[in-house]
């Protein structure tokens, strides 16, 4: 693949399929790093009541005996009262699912929200973990070293990346 | 040179043994670790699963309440499992050496020891024996260091004061016999903070303290003029049957922390406290409960703090 698409655009796309879906109850949730910035483009495309939440997996990851702790953590940052919410995760690139597991189990540790769904930037398939998106702005073949990613440049614009294994 | 026996091949924290040399990117990142974990401890549920399934060993050769209870929660707030041994009743007054003590405990699986002796050095010494997989952090070590109320406080004046190389800080009291002191000196020194100073009376000063880069002052009023800080120390009533000070009373009127004194500080000053206060000999009632005391918040913050530390060592390899 030689041409990935353009994030902005996709931001976008990703808001329309979301709206429709759309109930008085509904509040967002970024992940950190990638989903947050994809968050604050989809939150006030969607004209959204309560503020964005924001959600660091770090203490809540998988591979902590693996890997240790994650450097740098973000402190998590939910302004809502998530009980009985219907809930929009937004993450950038949906690969294993472990995110999205983390973040659940993170989620739940704040309330027992009414329904949890998944919006992504790009799915690049390659799932360890019985987890799907709701909405998916595309779906990328991607080989499996390879990392695909959202960047954020200085100008505030969002553009896929991928970055090779060495 | 032998590699820094708190970091391992990576650089990471392994062990937590002293501030004395730590690199300042680590110390930074406890200290950014611990912010994320104050977000923790302000959610109905206080937890989170890092050391789910870990022993926590907590061995506390010399009495302490605060500093075990914070170490033994903020453990529990990371799911481990909590294990409190009072030595001073246990096997060691019983003649098991320090060493058999612990190869006793590797035994029972544990994963992480907390420790605190009177001795300094102590949690040097089991940190060289212990297995890879091991963690030792020290929780105060004779006068030597106490590194986690050391990170605690600097987590304290970095929540109010932004800046480290602004500021001005005063420590005041009991220097010679303080390893509170000696902890946060190397890390306000390694995070640049421009103006550190001490302020006791001499007999209650180590000699050639000034080579840990402070300014000593003998005058309390002197040594507070402009502070945006100020730590007072605890002072060890036991101190007072040596012949190291007349009365407690005389030692409040030089140096013990009243509105007036305050006054002469920065009018934004903050007053910290490792506790626990003796109030009306190192620091008036009206001081430790007025508008400039962050004494409780520092309690708050130390559970944070101690939580970084233990998910930061749990994690890392050897």
């Amino acid at each position: 693949m030689n041409t990935l698409p353009d994030a902005e655009k996709l931001c976008v796309q990703l808001a329309d399929m979301i709206r429709p879906q759309l109930t008085q109850n509904t509040a967002m949730i970024g992940l950190y790093t990638g989903g947050v910035w994809l968050a604050e483009r989809l939150h006030p495309l969607l004209g959204l009541a309560e503020p964005l939440g924001t959600l660091d997996i770090a203490f809540y990851r998988d591979d902590y005996h693996q890997q240790g702790l994650a450097r740098d953590p973000k402190r998590s940052n939910i302004p809502f009262s998530i009980e009985g919410r219907d809930l929009l995760l937004v993450d950038d690139v949906l690969y294993t699912g472990r995110t999205v597991r983390a973040a659940m189990n993170e989620l739940f540790d704040y309330g027992r929200p009414a329904r949890i769904s998944l919006a992504v930037l790009a799915d690049r398939g390659g799932r360890q973990l019985p987890i799907c998106a709701q909405y998916c702005g595309a779906r990328l073949e991607v080989p499996a070293g390879a990392r695909l990613r959202l960047r954020r440049g200085e100008d505030g614009r969002l553009s896929l990346q991928l970055e090779h294994g060495s | 040179m032998d590699r820094n026996p708190q970091l391992n091949k990576n650089g990471e924290l392994q062990h937590l043994l002293s501030i004395e040399g730590l690199p300042r990117e680590v110390i930074e990142r406890v200290l950014a670790t611990a912010d994320s974990f104050v977000g923790v401890t302000e959610r109905e549920v206080k937890k989170v699963p890092l050391l789910r399934g870990k022993s926590v060993f907590n061995l506390f050769f010399e009495p302490s309440t605060r500093t075990r209870t914070t170490f033994e929660i903020a453990a529990k707030r990371l799911s481990a499992d909590v294990i409190n041994l009072n030595i001073a009743a246990s096997s060691q007054s019983k003649g098991e050496s320090l060493l058999d003590t612990i190869a006793n405990l590797s035994a029972m699986q544990a994963d992480i020891y907390v420790v605190r002796h009177a001795s300094s050095g102590a949690p040097f010494l089991i940190a060289r024996h212990v297995k890879p997989h091991e963690h030792v952090i020290n929780a105060g070590d004779g006068r030597h260091a106490h590194p986690t109320q050391g990170l605690l406080d600097l987590y304290t004046l970095r929540h109010y004061k932004k800046d480290f190389t602004q500021l001005t800080v005063a420590i005041v009291g009991d220097v010679l016999h303080s390893r509170v002191a000696r902890s946060l000196i190397h890390g306000l020194t390694t995070l640049g903070t421009p103006e550190v100073r001490v302020i006791g009376p001499q007999t209650l000063m180590p000699s050639g303290v000034e080579a840990l880069g402070v300014h000593v002052y003998r005058d309390m009023r002197e040594g507070l003029k402009g502070c945006d800080a100020v730590v007072m120390l605890r002072l060890q009533n036991e101190r007072m049957r040596g012949a190291l000070l007349p009365s407690a009373q005389e030692f409040f009127k030089h140096f013990g922390l009243t509105a007036d004194k305050l006054a002469l500080a920065k009018p934004d000053v903050i007053v910290m406290h490792p506790g626990p206060m003796n109030r009306g000999v190192e620091i008036d009632s009206s001081v430790a409960d007025g508008p400039h005391s962050v004494i409780l918040p520092q309690v708050t913050f130390g559970i944070a703090v101690r939580m970084a530390v233990m998910s930061m060592v749990g994690g890392a390899s050897a």
